[in-house]
């Protein structure tokens, strides 16, 4: 198809020109940061961790490999929960699915809503690091004076690079409770 | 139709003219010029000594935040903008810009834009805080409320810098005099041309960055919060997407410029024409492929790394190549050294030794010492004053008897030069030994060690300050008082533009001129 242009030259230009501009902005906007989600989701390069992970067969666990994870716990600016993993670090095979738990404490006098906010190091673990279950797949309500066991699931890849012999997984706990208002109204009822 | 300007206020409000609307330009871009100058006199000054002794550490953030965005979007993109309205038309010979309407439409947003910016210094909270870079979450989460009038000023200089941009390329590609090829343009149209090509690509992406700020301060949106799922490393990848090309639209028609004068005072063709031409085009492609040299720190693999440290060492060949067209064509040329061949001597040196830093910060694992310290603030002030702004004072001093039809003083003039050389040195060059040190940037304070090159940074800035009062005083004098003077000017010059009578009439070319 051949878009018709005004006879002037000067308009048709000006015309091309602008569509660049709408075009460019478009891009900023709309284009750039899903194609950069998708970028870092294949790379693992900004260490966000997958999402929920289906094991479908589950192969033999790999005794012959031992893979260090450490875990971190920080607290986004402002937030006032105490939060952290209840072992710094644990040992595990390969395939072998184990489960830790994360402590949180909301010592304020206000139902809170919270949000954990994944990233792992080194960036090229990430894709071998899968999670089948979560606290940080969603937001955790807690109310005041109120603490909580929050369990995370993982299994460590078969395929791992040879290279990685630790995994560091850090936590940021952010305060949303502003974005949430109506899990905090479920938490009064 | 050799009727005359409009008078009084009248004039400068509603014409089309681009002789007019290009002084507006210089003039307004002067103004913000002074404007930039006091706040970067403020951070000197509370930088003179160690310790906390003028401002305090909020208000300085605002004025070094300020000083870039006033250098950047108002006196060297302005000036650049009003060179190419006077100097465009009458090197192509064209009668006037192709869209002068909109041509004062660009220019007279300009002024609010900055009134609005400038305000908010004056509000509760004060100003932008968070570095010219803006940063996010400085920008979003921890901004001043102000940030709002930030952004909406920056989505008006971008409307502006956007319709200078289009109405320079629709004149360079519409309006050339019959016979002008684009391989016989001097090189400062081709440079714009290319500049403006960039403008259009690159001002749209700073603008949804600010919008995409806006969204996430105001309507609750998380492109730059972690909690929501965002990630503010993105914010500097879509920040210098549009920066690192901004940073050569800020140089391109500098180029252009040393490319005319040297040549004039030279005596000789400007060495190299067609391969100044295909450098330029290639330092535009290439800008696109370096933006992450700025964030060596944010942790890429190591790939990313080695890509960016290459593609920005690459830069370095066609900048290179015009280095030394400009030192071939100086060669054997006879030479004399009037004011404008004195600022673009001096910017073709000192340029270099910007660009030889910025190698120095391309290698990426280096960059790790020198990142966010003062060495980088040293770099890329030697790259944009001795850089775009003599240039412009080059091209000021240049083609000020052409439009005010007066010389000026030549002696003055070299006074001019060498008091803001001299400025310029004894303030930015300590700054490579301060930030070789570790002195880090944008901090109020600092430890003892820097403290004998930060007095040198700080009285140098004044020199250079005051040098610039001169300038003012110089150009005035020139207007009101200066010898008459002829329509070729300089005897080495040629162009389109010396053909003319000095000052150029109102109207020119309505006729289309002959080229040989």
């Amino acid at each position: 198809m051949k878009v018709p242009m005004p006879s002037n030259p000067v308009t048709a230009l000006c015309l091309k020109l602008s569509a660049l501009v709408i075009g460019m902005f478009v891009f900023a906007i709309w284009i750039l940061p899903p194609m950069y989600d998708v970028f870092c989701d294949i790379t693992g390069l900004n260490g966000k961790t997958g999402g929920r992970y289906q094991a479908v067969d589950v192969p033999a666990v790999d005794t012959s490999r031992t893979i260090r994870v450490q875990f971190v716990s920080t607290n986004n600016d402002g937030m006032t929960w105490e939060f952290g993993p209840e072992v710094r670090s644990i040992t595990v095979h390969p395939g072998e699915q184990t489960r830790i738990d994360y402590a949180a404490f909301n010592p304020t006098g206000r139902d809170m809503v919270a949000q954990a906010i994944p990233s792992l190091t080194p960036a090229r673990a990430a894709n071998y690091f899968h999670k089948t279950e979560c606290f940080c797949f969603e937001q955790q309500p807690l109310g005041a004076g109120e603490r909580t066991q929050m369990p995370m699931l993982f299994i460590v890849d078969h395929d791992i690079p040879e290279s990685v012999h630790t995994i560091t997984l850090s936590y940021t706990l952010f305060d949303v409770t502003d974005r949430f208002p109506e899990l905090v109204a479920a938490m009064a009822d | 139709m050799a009727h005359g300007p409009a008078k009084g206020l009248r004039r400068w409000l509603f014409t089309t003219n681009h002789k007019d609307i290009g002084s507006m330009y210089l003039w307004f871009s002067f103004a913000m010029f002074i404007v930039g100058g006091i706040f970067a006199l403020i951070v000197r000054a509370e930088l003179f000594e160690p310790g906390l002794q003028i401002v305090d550490p909020n208000f300085f953030n605002q004025m070094t935040t300020m000083h870039g965005l006033v250098m950047v979007f108002g006196a060297i993109m302005p000036a650049f903008v009003g060179l190419a309205n006077w100097m465009i038309p009458l090197m192509i010979g064209a009668p006037d810009m192709a869209l002068p309407r909109m041509n004062n439409w660009s220019f007279w947003i300009l002024p609010f834009a900055f009134l609005m910016l400038l305000s908010t210094l004056f509000m509760p909270g004060g100003g932008p805080n968070f570095g010219w870079t803006f940063y996010a979450p400085l920008s979003t989460k921890y901004a001043p409320e102000s940030v709002i009038f930030f952004i909406f000023a920056v989505h008006i200089m971008g409307a502006s810098s956007i319709m200078g941009a289009i109405n320079i390329i629709a004149t360079v590609l519409n309006m050339r005099a019959p016979g002008m090829t684009l391989m016989k343009m001097p090189l400062f149209v081709w440079t714009w041309l290319i500049t403006a090509y960039l403008l259009i690509v690159v001002m749209p992406v700073l603008a949804g960055a600010v919008t995409m700020v806006l969204m996430d301060t105001r309507f609750g949106t998380s492109f730059f919060d972690g909690a929501g799922g965002g990630d503010p490393v993105m914010f500097q990848h879509i920040f210098w997407f549009f920066g690192h090309p901004e940073v050569y639209i800020m140089i391109l028609p500098a180029f252009g410029i040393i490319s005319a004068i040297i040549p004039t005072f030279a005596r000789k063709p400007l060495f190299g024409y067609s391969s100044m031409v295909y450098a330029t085009a290639s330092i535009a492609f290439l800008s696109f492929t370096v933006w992450a040299h700025h964030m060596f720190t944010v942790g890429m693999p190591i790939a990313g790394e080695l890509f960016f440290m290459y593609a920005t060492m690459l830069i370095a060949v066609p900048t290179g190549v015009k280095v030394f067209n400009w030192a071939a064509t100086m060669f054997k040329g006879a030479m004399t050294f009037e004011t404008p061949m004195l600022f673009a001597i001096a910017f073709v040196m000192l340029f270099t030794i910007g660009g030889l830093s910025g190698l120095m910060l391309a290698i990426a694992p280096a960059d790790f010492q020198y990142h966010d310290t003062y060495f980088v603030v040293a770099h890329f002030h030697y790259v944009l004053v001795p850089g775009a702004l003599f240039s412009i004072i080059a091209a000021a001093y240049y083609w000020l008897p052409k439009w005010s039809g007066r010389m000026y003083n030549e002696v003055l003039g070299k006074t001019h030069f060498w008091v803001a050389f001299i400025g310029l040195n004894l303030t930015f060059f300590p700054m490579h030994f301060a930030g070789l040190a570790g002195m880090p940037r944008r901090i109020p304070d600092y430890h003892m060690m820097f403290a004998d090159w930060n007095m040198i940074s700080s009285i140098g800035a004044l020199i250079f300050g005051a040098s610039q009062i001169l300038f003012l005083y110089i150009v005035l004098d020139a207007i009101f008082r200066g010898k008459k003077a002829t329509g070729q000017v300089w005897e080495g010059a040629e162009g389109l533009e010396w053909t003319l009578p000095s000052p150029a009439p109102y109207h020119t070319f309505s006729k289309p001129p002959e080229i040989k």
